[in-house]
């Protein structure tokens, strides 16, 4: 908790300074304004929202029954496509992201311009977000697998390259200036002193976000970018609710399965 | 070491093979990309009133969904910890919880922009329950986490269960939920900015329409107000997390 030590003792123990008082307050009064104002200016027809449990029952039950029997023929290969596509993206984003995540390091690079501009591609690569993401590789790759991997790997280059430039940032720096006193090169003294220390947060971040890419790749084939969300976009277009709720329920199955492996994984290793 | 090297080696060409990546593809696509960047600078915002409304109902999509998803993952996470609640409260919390995070906020969206129709309220239905996943989730853990020796101090005064929370339970774990909710504001942001793709309100409309219209320039422009206002969101989370005297940990980011 934050207590302002002062050297006199107050006559009276207060928990907050008048200061943190005052920014608590209009912190406060910010927040109100702000969920005011936009529940204000937001436009929300009412009439939608009254009879939308009515819809939504409407949604179930032409949702049921499922149709199991389309699996094998329009479901399972998409499915697999979708799998492929978020390790491949995965694989691809740790190839990218760790040349960044060193340059953002900085106890590694010595050079706060490089720092800032890593930083800088890293939040840009966070803030857009996958299916925009996609949106920008199938006008450029044409529709498919392959800008769905591209788009997986750009946007996990934030998230990977960050927590790797700060687990770099918190390596203890005594073996790395041992090595360094020994004369080692600086590819030895990152193999040999920062890559043992760095390895558990290594693993744990890239299966973290394979756990991730699998939820986000199931969504890319809405806009052309392959893999389980073209048969979903297929679907509700024609229509086809009880094929759209075997789609869905395949999709919640792997994402199921994935954080069943991931954990396991992390309880077995790290 | 080499076997396990071998084998995503292997698996990288079945999988490159199974989709489809050819060099030739690859080519005409970087063909592609230097006819695209090309037409996407200088960046020119070329309906601004269209811009600047989306990205103020974007943003106000993101405030109401957080304000509205933090109010309820609050309770949500209460009753999902273990610690606290009995089986029979705790097991259907916690599949609500999974059921709200096992979901993609586009498939989300899909549904409820044909549950309410089109437009900001979909948007906001839909990052309501993102967030009741993310935060409840984190928050049911932080509470099983927690010393049980105050609670149980508390408890043996005779204090109602209400009382039990507010001063055995919160405490401990104000900090913790503060730094969730911070981050599920910043996620949220992010993610009001895409929803509009599938029709669900604010900014993601405009963007797709100049993407259907070949405006790469003005989809330039979006791009940079987007990743702009998501900076100054992040900073905003910072700022508020330093007022509240939460550590930013590393844990939450």
């Amino acid at each position: 908790m934050p207590n302002s030590r002062t050297s006199r003792s107050p006559a009276q123990w207060e928990r907050y300074s008048s200061t943190e008082r005052l920014l608590r307050f209009s912190l406060l009064l910010l927040l109100i304004i702000a969920v005011l104002y936009s529940a204000k200016s937001v436009e929300i027809i009412p009439e939608f929202l009254l009879d939308a449990p009515e819809q939504i029952r409407d949604l179930l039950v032409r949702m049921w029954p499922i149709s199991y029997g389309f699996y094998p023929e329009g479901v399972h290969d998409p499915l697999m496509d979708t799998i492929h596509i978020a390790t491949m993206g995965t694989i691809l984003s740790i190839l990218l992201a760790v040349p960044v995540g060193i340059l953002s390091a900085q106890n590694l690079v010595r050079n706060s311009l490089l720092n800032g501009f890593a930083r800088l591609i890293l939040v840009s690569t966070r803030s857009v977000n996958s299916l925009i993401w996609a949106l920008l590789f199938v006008a450029i790759f044409g529709p498919g697998a392959l800008a769905g991997t591209l788009a997986i790997a750009f946007r996990s280059i934030g998230f990977v390259g960050k927590l790797i430039g700060e687990a770099l940032e918190e390596v203890d720096p005594r073996s790395v200036e041992a090595l360094q006193a020994a004369g080692a090169s600086w590819m030895s003294v990152l193999l040999k002193a920062y890559w043992p220390q760095l390895e558990p947060t290594f693993w744990s971040v890239a299966l973290f976000r394979w756990d991730i890419n699998i939820r986000e790749s199931s969504v890319l084939g809405l806009v052309g970018a392959g893999g389980i969300g073209m048969a979903l976009d297929t679907a509700l277009n024609l229509f086809q609710w009880t094929r759209v709720s075997l789609i869905l329920l395949s999709i919640f199955v792997i994402v199921v399965i994935a954080e069943i492996i991931v954990t396991q994984i992390r309880k077995r290793i790290i | 070491m080499t076997v396990a090297w071998l084998a995503l080696v292997a698996y990288m060409i079945f999988a490159g093979l199974r989709l489809d990546f050819t060099w030739d593809r690859f080519i005409i696509g970087l063909d592609n990309a230097e006819r695209f960047l090309g037409r996407m600078f200088p960046p020119a915002i070329l309906q601004p009133d269209s811009m600047a409304k989306g990205l103020l109902e974007s943003l106000e999509i993101a405030i109401l969904a957080s304000f509205f998803g933090v109010l309820l993952s609050l309770p949500l996470g209460v009753l999902a910890a273990r610690n606290l609640m009995p089986a029979w409260v705790s097991w259907p919390a916690r599949t609500t919880i999974a059921l709200c995070r096992s979901f993609h906020p586009v498939i989300v969206a899909i549904l409820f922009v044909k549950a309410v129709g089109f437009g900001a309220i979909a948007g906001i239905l839909t990052l309501i329950v993102a967030s009741m996943g993310f935060i409840g989730k984190l928050f049911a853990e932080a509470i099983e986490e927690i010393s049980l020796k105050q609670v149980e101090a508390v408890r043996a005064s005779g204090a109602p269960f209400m009382s039990v929370l507010t001063y055995g339970v919160f405490p401990q774990v104000f900090s913790r939920f503060v730094g969730f909710a911070t981050y599920q504001i910043d996620s949220n942001l992010r993610n009001s900015t895409m929803v509009g793709i599938v029709g669900a309100g604010g900014i993601g409309a405009t963007l797709f329409a100049a993407f259907q219209r070949f405006d790469y320039n003005f989809v330039c422009a979006i791009l940079i107000a987007i990743i702009l206002m998501i900076m100054i969101g992040e900073s905003l989370a910072r700022w508020v997390r330093r007022i509240l005297g939460v550590d930013v940990s590393k844990s939450d980011a």
